[in-house]
């Protein structure tokens, strides 16, 4: 039985900077051991600790997705002890995940329908894994329509930058990416993403819309999914209590009958109308 | 105990009655033997539920500050100790003057229940079951026995050195006034450690602390601690360690007791509050009777006066303040 | 299986111990300036048969206060970063005396800290399967405990290895799991008359616990989670309440930790360490925002975690098996008794 306490060693092979303000960082991570690598077996929405000896475990979201091999991809705000220290990491240190942890998007049982992706800010670390997941010749057949609504502040601060574009260009996916206000160097869309979302009016015909993002956008995007029509089962979301063990026992991120780290991230829309709000 | 309890429902009554205030701030039976509850009165009727015992242990000015932040007019239940820590209140800023009226209890000083549980002998397996106030005397029952206990025998160390039983501070008596001292020398207990040779503080204080498990009810319950972020939940720095390593236990206790330097009225409701029984007053006590000594100031006894540790004169005679602005 | 009740006279105990100390270590309570701590028993006249239950739980015994998880170095360079476990447990353990509400706490926390592949925690189990549990029968409940409230009870049985009824001179022993019944093989069968005047002692002892009038948590099942989130009782209940952690830390149920690291040079380690809901600083997020930034949302996730979210996810079971620890030492005297019999209140008031 393997100790779910102990972080597998990994080794940092590449940093990038993902936003102007430089507060986000992409991070791809390769195991030091071969079978630590086969251990690590995710699906897109789950997370996992990133751990750094001597400061702690943070959790994040794994942006890659298990179709693009053995590297993981995080991406990473700087807030706190653990994700500074993290910011001043190179390639080549080595530090330790422990993972992955909780549940992921249900895309096995949403196979043969439309998906709805709804993402805001640096929430969409996930989505990517997701996106990239989907858009993988072995699982595109699987699946209807693809939308992708994304927003962020400014252009300056849209993650994943390239593959935006790469999707954009490609016919099976209907791509939507928004600023908050009108930028300089900007023509594409410009507006909230609960707006843009009422603009592009996903049919809730057959299909499942995984959104992501801050409170607030989620507060506002919900109105516009139920005059669309969607129902509370057809609306997964990811919560971002804090969490420690992240195994479903220290008890940080209970809320309700649930802790969040094991029996989340993800919930439906209907799971979480019968939960308090405390997250 | 029972004319006070009638007296403060009546008194009670009437600040809610007339509207003079929104809540009273006091105590209520409590649910099991030996234990009364902290209770908000706020209509004349709930006032019937206040009372008055030996086991009034927590410090009502706890939650007057809680009261006053939101905004709430408060008539609070004070004896002797309680009322210094409205004064102190006042003289932080943290209470305004005419937001409160203060009922004040002359005191006889509080029980602890260790002690009662001592000469019943729990280690026998006896428990208290009931206890009856009988003048000096408490009548303890339980299954299978009787015992009538001295009271005098039974204080709070802090009750026992008592210097001001009665209410400093109070726009209503709820009883006369009563012997200002608990009867025991204060200055004879206050600081424990000085009898200890040098070479075995190190292993007594060690030993006093060493049960502690971090529950900061000593915190908690302290009338002095109000700060919106204490310094043991900080995060960032993070001041302390969060084990149980003696240095993460010890540090919290001395980071405590000083950060109460000049602020501690010796009211006991930390050690009450302790569920392992240790004797966090051998540090406050300590620094108390140094205020004492040093700046012949005692904690709450005037909402004009300055506290020592809030003021610097120009001609201290520790000059270090200087000394460290300078360098 | 027909149990076949044992005897052993205390006079002939000292033998017993030795069989019980071999190769292992022995803990039961004992009294400490006032206080009933688990102390380790270095002999048989160690041993005191008369003290009520320890002030605070043993569940430090599974899940210490402080647990280092892993050791690490930091060293620069090649293989520099070492990350260690800590080595399991050296010693196999018997706590002796245990009461029968603190034995069923830990069947709840199995539940919790081994669930499956994935929640299995291994610092937990070492402990818990190297330790062997010897309950004695409460004969002597205090007024704070309600045990017979909560499906437990002075001498329940579920999670012991053996139940002692002393009788005086004599242990009636009661050989409950394999581990246990191998423990007392050796010793004579009772008599039925020391079987028949256990059972009496029991039924006393069950009726000598005191029935909190209005304690009723089976009002509560059935009920959704908003159903209970909204009784108005929570509106003012949290008003007393000091937030320190007393309530969870002397609670034998309570499992929830934090985890820190610590660094001196280059080594360091990560030690768990235990956490209240009670504290604000439980759930805030780095940003500053703050799930249960509120006390009232503090106090209500306590007695709801042990009494609707716990029975929600393993089939009705209560989190709290009436050891009375938080009434004997709420600062406040916030009485879990009571705070269920308003609950209960407020709910049947709600579907009126």
């Amino acid at each position: 039985m393997n100790n779910p306490y102990l972080p597998y060693p990994v080794r940092i092979a590449d940093v990038r900077v993902e936003t102007e303000d430089k507060n986000l960082r992409s991070y791809w991570l390769s195991f030091e051991n071969k079978e630590d690598a086969a251990a690590f077996r995710y699906e897109p929405g789950q997370f996992a600790e990133l751990s750094i000896a001597g400061l702690g475990e943070i959790p994040i979201g794994i942006a890659s997705s298990p179709t693009e091999g053995d590297t993981l991809l995080f991406t990473v705000n700087k807030t706190g002890v653990v994700t500074t220290k993290l910011h001043n990491m190179q390639p080549g240190d080595v530090m330790g995940v422990r993972g992955p942890l909780g549940k992921s998007y249900p895309l096995a049982a949403s196979e043969g329908k439309n998906i709805v992706i709804i993402a805001g800010g640096f929430a969409v670390t996930t989505l990517r894994a997701t996106m990239v997941w989907l858009l993988n010749p072995e699982n595109r057949p699987k699946y209807g329509d693809i939308t992708f609504i994304y927003g962020a502040r400014a252009p300056g601060m849209l993650l994943y930058k390239d593959e935006l574009t790469a999707w954009q260009g490609r016919d099976d996916v209907r791509c939507h990416i928004t600023v908050d206000r009108p930028a300089e160097g900007w023509d594409g869309i410009v507006g909230f993403v609960p707006t843009v979302t009422e603009q592009a009016a996903p049919s809730p015909d057959n299909a499942v819309a995984l959104v992501c993002g801050p409170p607030i956008m989620i507060k506002y995007t919900q109105p516009v999914l139920d005059k669309l029509g969607w129902q509370a089962d057809q609306i997964l979301l990811s919560l971002e209590n804090r969490m420690k063990c992240g195994i479903g026992i220290c008890g940080r991120c209970n809320v309700g009958p649930y802790m969040v780290c094991k029996d989340g991230p993800v919930f439906t829309k209907a799971e979480l109308d019968h939960l308090p709000k405390e997250y | 105990m029972k004319a006070r309890t009638e007296k403060i429902r009546e008194i009670a009554k009437r600040l809610l009655h007339e509207g003079k205030v929104d809540v009273v701030i006091g105590y209520a039976r409590g649910t099991s033997p030996m234990r009364e509850q902290p209770f908000f009165a706020r209509t004349p009727e709930q006032a019937d539920q206040l009372t008055w015992s030996s086991f009034c242990v927590g410090n009502t000015a706890k939650s007057l500050v809680q009261v006053a932040r939101a905004g709430e007019r408060a008539g609070v239940v004070a004896q002797g100790c309680a009322s210094r820590n409205v004064v102190g209140l006042i003289v932080e800023k943290q209470v305004q003057r005419d937001k409160v009226v203060v009922i004040g209890v002359p005191c006889l000083g509080m029980v602890d229940f260790r002690k009662v549980e001592a000469q019943v002998a729990r280690s026998e397996g006896r428990r208290v079951e009931t206890v009856e106030e009988d003048g000096e005397e408490l009548v303890v029952r339980g299954r299978g026995f009787e015992k009538r206990l001295k009271r005098k025998e039974l204080l709070r160390d802090n009750c026992f050195t008592c210097q001001h039983r009665n209410p400093v501070l109070a726009d209503e008596l709820a009883a006369e006034p009563t012997a200002e001292t608990g009867g025991g020398d204060i200055d004879k207990v206050a600081a424990p450690w000085e009898k200890f040779p040098a070479a075995d503080r190190w292993a007594r204080f060690r030993e006093t602390f060493q049960d502690c498990i971090r529950c900061y009810a000593c915190r908690d319950a302290c009338p002095l601690c109000y700060c919106k972020t204490c310094f043991v939940d900080d995060a960032r720095p993070q001041w302390l360690g969060k084990t149980q390593d003696m240095t993460d236990i010890t540090s919290f206790h001395l980071m405590r007791a000083f950060h109460c330097a000049g602020r501690c009225t010796d009211c006991g409701a930390c050690e009450s509050a302790c569920p392992q029984g240790l004797k966090m007053r051998r540090l406050t006590s300590k620094i108390e009777k140094d205020i004492r000594e040093l700046y012949g100031y005692s904690a709450g006894m005037d909402v004009q006066a300055v506290p020592p540790m809030a003021s610097f004169r120009p001609d201290d005679s520790d000059d270090f303040i200087k000394q460290g602005g300078e360098q | 299986m027909i149990t076949a009740y044992k005897i052993l006279g205390k006079n002939a105990f000292e033998g017993f111990f030795g069989s019980l100390a071999q190769g292992r270590e022995v803990y039961a309570p004992a009294q400490k300036s006032g206080k009933i701590v688990w102390a380790p028993m270095h002999s048989a006249a160690d041993v005191d048969w008369r003290l009520d239950n320890t002030d605070m739980s043993p569940k430090e015994f599974f899940f210490p206060q402080s647990e280092c998880l892993m050791r690490f170095k930091n060293a620069e360079g090649e293989g520099g970063r070492v990350m260690v476990p800590v080595a399991p447990l050296a010693t196999q353990r018997v706590l002796l005396n245990i009461r029968p509400c603190d034995a069923k706490a830990f069947r709840l926390l199995d539940r919790i800290f081994v669930q499956d592949d994935m929640t299995n925690d291994p610092y937990w189990r070492d402990k818990r399967e190297k330790t062997i549990l010897i309950g004695q029968g409460c004969v002597n409940p205090c007024p704070e405990c309600f045990c017979t409230s909560v499906g437990c009870g002075p001498f329940h049985e579920d999670g012991l290895d053996i139940l002692l009824t002393d009788l005086g001179d004599r242990l009636l022993v009661k050989p409950i799991s394999g581990k246990g019944l191998a423990m007392v093989k050796d010793l004579p069968e009772a008599a039925p008359g020391d079987i028949d005047l256990a059972g009496k002692i029991m039924a006393a002892s069950e009726a000598a616990v005191k029935t909190y009038p209005g304690f009723e948590p089976k009002k509560l099942a059935g009920r959704t989670v908003l159903d209970i989130y909204d009784l108005p009782l929570w509106s003012s209940l949290y008003e007393t309440c000091l937030n320190c952690g007393t309530c969870t830390f002397v609670c034998p149920t309570c499992h929830c930790f934090d985890i820190q690291d610590e660094v001196r040079g280059e080594a360091g380690r990560r030690v768990r360490n235990w956490d209240s809901c009670m504290q604000k600083l439980f759930t805030e997020h780095a940003s500053g925002h703050n799930p249960r930034g509120e006390k009232r949302d503090r106090v209500r996730q306590r007695f709801m975690h042990k009494f609707t979210y716990i029975p929600m996810r393993r089939d009705g079971e209560l989190g709290c098996v009436g050891c009375g620890r938080c009434v004997r030492f709420c600062p406040t005297n916030i009485d879990v008794r009571e705070v269920v019999r308003r609950m209960g209140e407020d709910v049947e008031a709600k579907s009126k």
